[in-house]
């Protein structure tokens, strides 16, 4: 049976030999191998509700009235955009379960590519021969930001048309072009032309998808090139010998299991647990706005950012070189991104280590890498969490512009402490391991000294 | 429950936020023999005086001591504010305050029912002004309460009644108040918020309003746990602490763990 | 008929013996890639009833479709979906991790560099240009081409919008003798605006859904007002109009911070409810705090015969978030 449908295929396609190598290619094994899988079977649930939401979705900012289900809406003005997104929550038949799957894959996309690449960094796996695939990653979590952000902005209720404002601010802040940019990109001042909500949507639905799509098939096809990195799990486990279990038998159940426990956990999260209930928000209009409004969590970091800041434009005289926005909606995630880009090369030519490395660091083997991806990493969460600094306050009363300057404190201080009590940890543990070994070879050497002269007993 | 799930869940560290009572009030002795305006007048000497006057005019500037304890008060006239105002300051334990000039905060009102109507009859007596009003929410129509909650409210209230923050304060949310309380809160405006007169949101938009506000405090949650309502931040922790945990726990099922 | 029934079986018997022996001739003969293991029939069992509760759980999503009595269904479409999803994830991983042979092969990592294949890429690319003589130029002329046309292709991006000049940044739908129309449509009186409350006006005849259309107009006492020098005829009555784009990232200043008792209060302040920049409406809606950079717009305004509030001109300053150069220009008059 499986001889003759192996023959068909083979006689086919040719393909046995490339398929017989892809069946025993190697994985090397260990957990933390996997967060990459869980943001790519992300991005396939993604992908197949994306879809399906395409065939109910209306991208069209002509006005309509409300007149379905939802009674705190019937009779209201809306865009079509807004009314068909209602709509999909409460008239199409398991509508509202692809809608929040979608959205909370989403979620669960970029939060799993951000676990990847902290495993990654902290790793050393970004080093030679693997830097492309690096850069690469990189681009595709801040193509994935942009994506997510013009997915909940097309919808057109209350909280995307603010978000929209403020993105359309950000562009508007660039140096010197912005004006142009800003109007380039709207079709005209704020809330722009209509023209902007298909851009808005064709950006969502092919260019970013097929940019994210394209850049992870090289990504895929670059870390097979070059095979996974490895820890030291067994002394066999070498620069240069790869230990792993093969795609088939051993890794293709437990990837095909992970994959669907990750639709799992979206279906569930997108039947139990609602997000992002627009008909609760309203729709969108320039004179209106809510208190609490906030970006899906992946651009928490730049609210925070932009809350941040100290209100000031530059000025030269009367000209206004750089209004405030650039500051937290531009330069902040543009260092970020070239800090990313950059962290190959930059290690390479600080630690003047530039050989291609396959086996991996752990945290500890590297102090000052590790004391650096912390400190950046309590940068730009500090930044993040003091984007939420409202919500803590009607939680728990604390005084909202005390947190800011609190959060701008340690936003310039904490780094450094950071930096500092991460490397001296590593250190301490490595110097606690060395010591341990001595401990144990000098035992060994005492024991088999003292064997032989060792009475019974 | 929904709520205290979600406040266990996220507020693991948060602080009593409870404004500590005040030392306690001021009661005469012979209570039960007083008639109501007797009761109030002596309630109001007790507790009120000191900040809002014994005239009940107001105190305009710090360093006179007035009433009872010495305390140092400064507080807006309640002569001419009617019923409507005591009632919903006592009733929502926005008053007596702990300080004078700090953010009155929703608490177990410190007055008995019968004292706070001995109370709001006194200083309704003083001179003219509002009745309590009575909302009629059944009247109302949900879609005009979200327009105009959405146009005059939600700015700081945030869209679906859960409070905010303005510069300086903290909004409250809606979820404990009473359809009187919101309509007495509309038209007169506590602490920081504007107040919105008859002519600009009519007693009909007014019962809208107080619909609206019925309905969100338990909105159809259609696609499940409401996660409270507030967006986004909610969604962003369970992202976290549940999705993202969950799978990092399948991954370390599935993977293996570098021995010690 | 009996004779032949048993031969037939015969036969087929021998066949199938014929090919068992082969298959495991040859397994001698190559051995075995794949190691063997010993049967675990408890996580078979496990996988089995995993797989049929899966079956189970997905009829059940099917039943739930079907069914239109069912009520408020995503929560059962969720559980359903969603937990056959999960038991079959279950299975495969039991499967991946009790069933299948536990491997751990090696395998050489792949070079890093090719030397001899990187010194035959160039060495074919040097010889096939070899006929050419002049290259230089060759390449020049042909970055020219390649140039010219991207920038030909880019060009058609210019008509995305008013690229080339900011203009429509300044317009606004605001004149002198523009009428405010309130919230509900209709003209806003000078007599109905009350001190403590906050309203938004729209200009009349114009388009609603403009950043720069709506205005947030309060009433403060005119003894406080500090509005600047030349705007001391703007607030009639002690009624003033701002931009209610906010300057720092467009978002609506929805919210009207009134104290109730100004001696113990902060100040009167019109919010913006997405990064909190705070401006005074007293001064001509200077920034108080909050990171916007500019203040306010403000409005003139003006009463008419009719007792309706007007516009006495155009914003004080561009509306919305800034850009470079903003600042050089006021909005026409």
């Amino acid at each position: 049976m499986i001889r003759r449908f192996v023959g068909t295929v083979d006689r086919a396609t040719g393909a046995s030999p490339l398929l017989r190598k892809a069946m025993r290619y190697l994985f090397p094994d260990h957990w933390s191998f996997l967060l990459g899988e869980v943001a790519l079977y992300a991005f396939m649930v993604l992908v197949a509700t994306g879809i399906y939401l395409t065939l109910f979705f209306e991208p069209s900012l002509t006005k309509t009235t409300y007149d379905g289900v939802y009674e705190p809406l019937r009779g209201a003005q809306m865009s079509q955009a807004y009314k068909s997104v209602v709509d999909i929550s409460y008239d199409v038949k398991a509508g509202l379960l692809i809608r929040q799957t979608h959205h909370w894959a989403a979620d669960v996309f970029v939060a799993a590519i951000v676990l990847h690449v902290l495993r990654v960094f902290f790793t050393g796996a970004f080093r030679r021969p693997r830097q492309l695939t690096w850069m690469i990653g990189v681009v595709m979590l801040f193509a994935s930001l942009v994506e997510g952000y013009a997915g909940y902005s097309m919808v057109d209720d209350l909280l995307s048309g603010m978000g929209l404002a403020i993105g359309y601010s950000v562009a508007l802040s660039t140096p010197v072009i912005g004006g142009n940019l800003g109007l380039g990109i709207w079709g005209g001042p704020y809330p722009g032309s209509h023209a902007f909500e298909s851009r808005l949507y064709i950006a969502h639905v092919l260019l970013f998808p097929v940019l994210i799509g394209t850049l992870l098939a090289v990504h895929l096809a670059l870390v097979a090139a070059r095979h996974h990195t490895q820890f030291r799990t067994s002394p066999r486990a070498t620069e240069k010998r790869l230990i792993g279990v093969p795609t088939f038998p051993g890794q293709a159940p437990r990837s095909l299991g992970l994959m669907l426990a990750v639709a799992a956990m979206l279906v569930l999260l997108g039947g139990l647990v609602q997000i992002n209930p627009i008909w609760q928000w309203g729709p969108y209009d320039v004179a209106l706005g809510t208190n609490g409004a906030q970006p899906d969590w992946y651009l928490g970091w730049l609210i925070g950012a932009l809350r941040l800041m100290p209100g000031f434009d530059v000025t030269i005289g009367d000209y206004t070189l750089v209004p405030n926005p650039f500051w937290g909606g531009a330069l902040f995630p543009l260092i970020v991104v070239a800090v990313m880009l950059l962290i190959p090369f930059a290690e390479g030519r600080l630690t003047g280590d530039r050989g291609p490395h396959n086996v991996l660091d752990r945290p500890r083997d590297a102090p000052g890498r590790t004391a650096f991806g912390l400190a950046f990493l309590t940068w730009v969460v500090l930044i993040f969490v003091a984007g939420s600094a409202d919500r803590a306050t009607v939680f728990f009363g604390a005084d909202y512009e005390t947190q800011m300057w609190i959060y701008r404190a340690l936003v310039v201080f904490a780094p450094f402490v950071v930096f500092v009590i991460a490397r001296r940890v590593c250190r301490e543990l490595q110097l606690a391991e060395r010591l341990a070994e001595d401990r144990r070879a000098a035992e060994d050497e005492a024991e088999q000294v003292s064997l032989p002269v060792s009475p019974v007993g | 429950m929904r709520r205290l799930a979600l406040t266990a869940a996220l507020l693991s560290v948060a602080a009593p936020a409870a404004a500590q009572p005040p030392a306690g009030v001021q009661r005469p002795s012979n209570e039960a023999a007083l008639s109501q305006l007797q009761l109030g007048a002596a309630l109001y000497a007790g507790n009120c005086s000191s900040c809002h006057g014994v005239d009940g005019r107001g105190i305009q500037n710090a360093g006179q001591s007035n009433g009872s304890q010495d305390v140092r008060g400064l507080g807006p006239a309640v002569r001419g504010t009617g019923a409507q105002a005591p009632d919903f300051y006592l009733r929502t334990g926005y008053m007596p305050l702990g300080q004078p000039g700090e953010q009155p905060e929703r608490s177990r009102p410190l007055f008995r029912d019968n004292e706070i109507r001995a109370m709001v009859a006194y200083i309704a007596s003083l001179g003219g002004g509002p009745a309590i009003p009575s909302p009629q929410p059944q009247r109302g129509n949900l879609h005009e309460g979200m327009r105009l909650f959405a146009s005059h409210c939600s700015g700081c209230h945030q869209i679906a009644a859960r409070g905010g923050v303005v510069t300086g304060a903290r909004v409250p949310p809606l979820q404990a108040a009473t359809p009187v309380q919101i309509a007495e809160a509309v038209r007169i405006g506590p602490y920081l918020m504007p107040k919105f007169s008859e002519r600009e949101i009519t007693p009909k938009e007014l019962d809208s309003i107080v619909r609206y506000v019925g309905f969100v405090r338990h909105p159809p949650d259609r696609g499940g746990w409401g996660i409270g309502n507030v967006g986004p931040v909610p969604e962003g922790l369970v992202t976290w602490l549940l999705a993202a945990a969950v799978l990092l726990a399948t991954c370390m099922a599935i993977g293996r763990r570098l021995e010690r | 008929m009996k004779r032949w029934l048993a031969l037939l079986l015969a036969v087929l018997n021998g066949l199938r013996r014929r090919r068992l022996r082969r298959s495991e001739a040859e397994e001698e003969r190559r051995g075995r890639i794949v190691p063997p293991g010993s049967p675990e029939r408890g996580w078979e069992t496990a996988v089995i009833v995993l797989l049929f509760a899966a079956a189970l759980c997905a009829v059940g999503f099917l039943v739930i479709y079907a069914v239109d009595s069912l009520g408020n269904r995503t929560q059962l479409f969720g559980l359903t979906l969603g937990g056959s999803l999960g038991l079959l994830a279950a299975a495969l991983i039991i499967v991946g991790r009790q069933l299948v042979v536990t491997e751990e092969n090696e395998e050489e990592f792949p070079e890093a560099e090719h030397p001899r294949e990187q010194e035959a890429i160039a060495q074919v690319v040097d010889e096939s240009t070899s006929r050419l003589t002049r290259k230089r130029l060759l390449l020049g002329a042909g970055g020219a081409a390649g140039g010219a046309l991207s920038l030909a292709a880019l060009a058609p991006a210019l008509s995305l919008g008013p690229l080339l000049d900011t203009d429509p940044l300044y317009a606004t739908p605001w004149r002198r003798g523009v009428r405010l129309i309130g919230e509900d449509g209709l003209p806003l009186r000078a007599d109905a605006v009350e001190e403590d409350s906050f309203y938004t006006a729209f200009p009349a005849h114009a388009k609603r859904d403009d950043i720069a259309a709506p205005v947030v107009v309060v009433r403060l006492n005119p003894a406080k007002l500090r509005l600047p020098p030349e705007r001391a005829r703007w607030a009639p009555g002690g009624i003033l109009a701002y931009s209610k784009a906010c300057t720092h990232a467009g978002c609506a200043i929805a919210l009207y911070r009134k104290p109730t008792f100004t001696p113990t209060e902060p100040r009167p302040a019109l919010v913006c409810p997405c990064h909190y920049s705070t401006f005074d409406p007293a001064t001509g809606g200077e920034v108080m705090s909050g990171p916007a950079g500019r203040p306010l717009p403000q409005l003139p305004l003006m009463v008419g015969a009719d007792g309706v509030l007007r516009a006495g001109g155009n914003y004080s300053g561009p509306v919305g978030p800034s850009w470079s150069g903003v600042r050089s220009r006021r909005p026409g008059r």
